[in-house]
């Protein structure tokens, strides 16, 4: 099917019915499409609003994401998706924006915006898909690439300390902070349905294959291998109390790390709004 | 309430960059996102005050970058919504206003322009961001840009700005200046009556049959309504790269798609020229030689025009209150009229590209006058009419 047979089409009543109409263009094994189903299944379950529960990509790999979500989608610049999202969510607060983001996109290029995001606690669910990796521009290294794994632009390996993306979360100040992979869509379900309920930024990390570049490059050349590598390296944060520093080498972990209240962007630009007309 | 707070009728004594806040709070501007340079500064610590009065949010952001993009989420979500910055921000912020034009996301961007290249010097006026308001961002694409030479124009022209952002849905740029944002004039507001007279409120598309982007029919290009996110118009998916006329990303049909969506973004600024360009004449009927000028200099250049007449050379001005798109039509009037042009610029002569362009194929010859970091003096343009007249 060609993506320009969307045009002009009705959209479908059914939430799942677009994803069961149109193909992804995912690599195979490529760990997007679980994740949109995965996503597509919470919104269909909770019948959502599709006016106030409303999609945003960057650019990557997931700019593709569009064809298979169940709900209107914004494409921003690269990188620049928390900036775009504080403007709208301030425009229109009944907006519940889901967003995906690379972490190329968040953590890279986007790094600026995203920590300023967290220390708003804008109210938003925000996906990093970390896959280790610029997928969409060949397999170039990331700020998420294990040092000594090797991209297309560090073919010696990374030899630079990576990036953790839900570290910098809570130390910005995100309200609520979890890690899950592909290897873990149920938990990752759950998780995303505590994340809709919750009013603040929602910082979801799914780590997630991407065998065409970073399996290609690191020696796990079939899906399944990376599949594996994700499964054995993921340690729950419980398990992790009872590790070694050493037995968590190489190691990430995954769980709910963070899940605090404190008042949204929203509430305070309202009480702003208060002090200034005096009431 | 806050209607009433919005629009200050009665006589003001203000500096431009605060006009210019009060033009955009009177046209409905209710989102302004902004990070500190100068000398625009007075226009994000004036809205920081007026905007909340009226039930608006004013956001200081992480920096100019962040500032644009949260200023087309704002516009995407339906509210009229500005940023203002100073050369080295406006250079920061060119992704995005090349993104807006593209998905013709309506919003307005104040330039408060200062001396570069580089930091410049930060509270000096300097004209060096007229080429960079057009061709700043990558690709092809066309803006509006207006360029007021008062305060009372700086409120006039920004209420102008949101309404041709909303009526043409495109990216539209204040050209200011130093001199002009700290100096204080008079401003003349209207009835709140009157003024909503004018006013361009924003539209919402209808809920069968939106078609998202600019379209052609029977030869026309329609503009259609902007896009509100959390409404029926706006398509399924607002893609940033390029796409038809539905929101569809072209993929299959790269050249002949691409092609058409280029076309149509630059057509509907340039083959408009003549209803959205704004000019003013003085003194042109039997002038023999015309002073083409906009923003300050336009106002010595008028002086300059005067005493010109009192030595009995004829001489006029041809005043721009738009610098893009370029006033073609307006200006080949005046070519085929005068003997020669007169253009001062403060910078090396950047509109005078253009303006020279159309005097070469009417056989006139133009002249620039540049002044750097400074306004003219009106002898150094008086001067210029002498040689040339």
């Amino acid at each position: 099917m060609s993506i320009s047979m969307l045009a002009g089409a009705e959209r479908p009543d059914h939430p799942l019915s677009r994803y069961a109409s149109t193909m992804h263009i995912f690599c195979a094994g490529c760990g997007y499409g679980a994740i949109a189903q995965a996503v597509t299944r919470v919104y269909a379950e909770r019948k959502l609003d599709k006016m106030k529960y409303v999609f945003f990509t960057g650019i990557g790999c997931h700019s593709a994401l569009p064809t298979l979500l169940p709900g209107y989608t914004v494409m921003t610049l690269h990188g620049r998706l928390p900036a775009v999202v504080t403007g709208a969510k301030l425009a229109n607060p009944e907006l519940k924006p889901i967003c995906f983001c690379g972490d190329g996109d968040l953590l890279a290029i986007g790094t600026n915006h995203f920590v300023h995001a967290c220390r708003r606690n804008l109210d938003m669910v925000l996906i990093l898909l970390h896959n280790n990796v610029y997928g969409m521009t060949g397999g170039q290294a990331a700020p998420t690439t294990p040092t000594e794994y090797k991209g297309t632009t560090a073919p010696y390996g990374y030899l630079e300390k990576p990036f953790d993306g839900c570290e910098l979360a809570i130390a910005s100040g995100a309200t609520f902070v979890s890690r899950w992979t592909s290897a873990h869509i149920k938990q990752f379900m759950n998780t995303l349905n505590k994340a809709i309920d919750h009013r603040g930024l929602s910082f979801i990390e799914v780590v997630t294959t991407c065998p065409t570049y970073f399996g290609r490059k690191n020696k796990m050349p079939e899906p399944i291998d990376l599949f594996r590598w994700i499964r054995d390296s993921a340690v729950s944060i419980k398990k992790a109390e009872g590790m070694s520093e050493e037995e968590l080498e190489g190691k990430f972990l995954v769980g709910e790390f963070q899940k605090t209240d404190r008042p949204d962007l929203n509430t305070i630009y309202k009480e702003i709004i208060k002090r200034a007309q005096g009431d | 309430m806050s209607e009433d707070k919005a629009i200050r009728t009665g006589t003001h004594v203000i500096t431009g960059n605060d006009a210019m806040v009060e033009g955009a709070i009177a046209a409905g501007c209710r989102f302004f996102a902004g990070y500190p340079i100068t000398p625009q500064n007075e226009v994000p610590e004036m809205f920081s005050v007026r905007l909340p009065e009226v039930g608006g949010n004013f956001i200081q952001m992480e920096d100019e970058i962040g500032s644009i993009a949260a200023v087309v989420g704002a516009s995407l979500a339906g509210a009229k919504a500005m940023t203002s910055t100073s050369g080295p921000g406006f250079s920061l912020m060119q992704e995005y206003i090349s993104q807006a034009a593209q998905s013709e996301i309506p919003l307005v961007v104040g330039n408060v322009q200062r001396t570069g290249p580089g930091s410049g010097i930060v509270s000096v006026p300097h004209h060096g961001d007229v080429m960079q308001a057009r061709y700043g961002g990558n690709g092809d694409y066309e803006i509006i840009a207006v360029a007021p030479a008062s305060a009372q124009e700086s409120f006039d022209l920004t209420v102008e700005a949101f309404n041709l952002a909303e009526k043409w849905r495109t990216p539209v740029i204040i050209l200011s200046d130093a001199m002009l944002g700290h100096c204080r004039e008079k401003v003349v507001i209207q009835s709140a009556e009157e003024f909503k007279k004018n006013i361009i409120e924003r539209k919402i598309g209808p809920r069968k049959g939106f078609k998202p982007f600019t379209y052609e029919e029977n030869g026309e290009l329609i503009v259609p309504p902007p896009l509100q996110l959390g409404t029926h118009a706006f398509p399924f998916w607002l893609p940033s790269v390029s796409h038809n006329e539905f929101g569809i990303p072209i993929l299959d049909t790269v050249p002949k798609g691409s092609f058409k969506m280029v076309k149509r973004l630059c057509d509907k600024i340039i083959k408009n020229e003549e209803k959205i360009t704004m000019t003013e004449s003085y003194y042109l009927d039997d002038a023999d030689v015309a002073v083409i000028a906009y923003g300050l200099p336009a106002r010595t250049g008028l002086r300059a025009v005067r005493e010109a007449r009192e030595q009995g050379i004829k001489a006029g001005l041809l005043r721009l209150k738009t610098i893009w798109p370029f006033a073609q039509t307006a200006i080949e009037k005046v070519a085929e009229s005068v003997k020669s042009i007169v253009v001062p610029e403060i910078n090396m002569g950047q509109l005078f590209i253009e303006i020279d362009r159309v005097a070469a194929k009417k056989g006139v010859s133009a002249h620039l006058v540049i002044q750097i970091s400074k306004l003219h003096e009106p002898h150094e343009i008086l001067s210029k009419i002498k040689e040339v007249a």
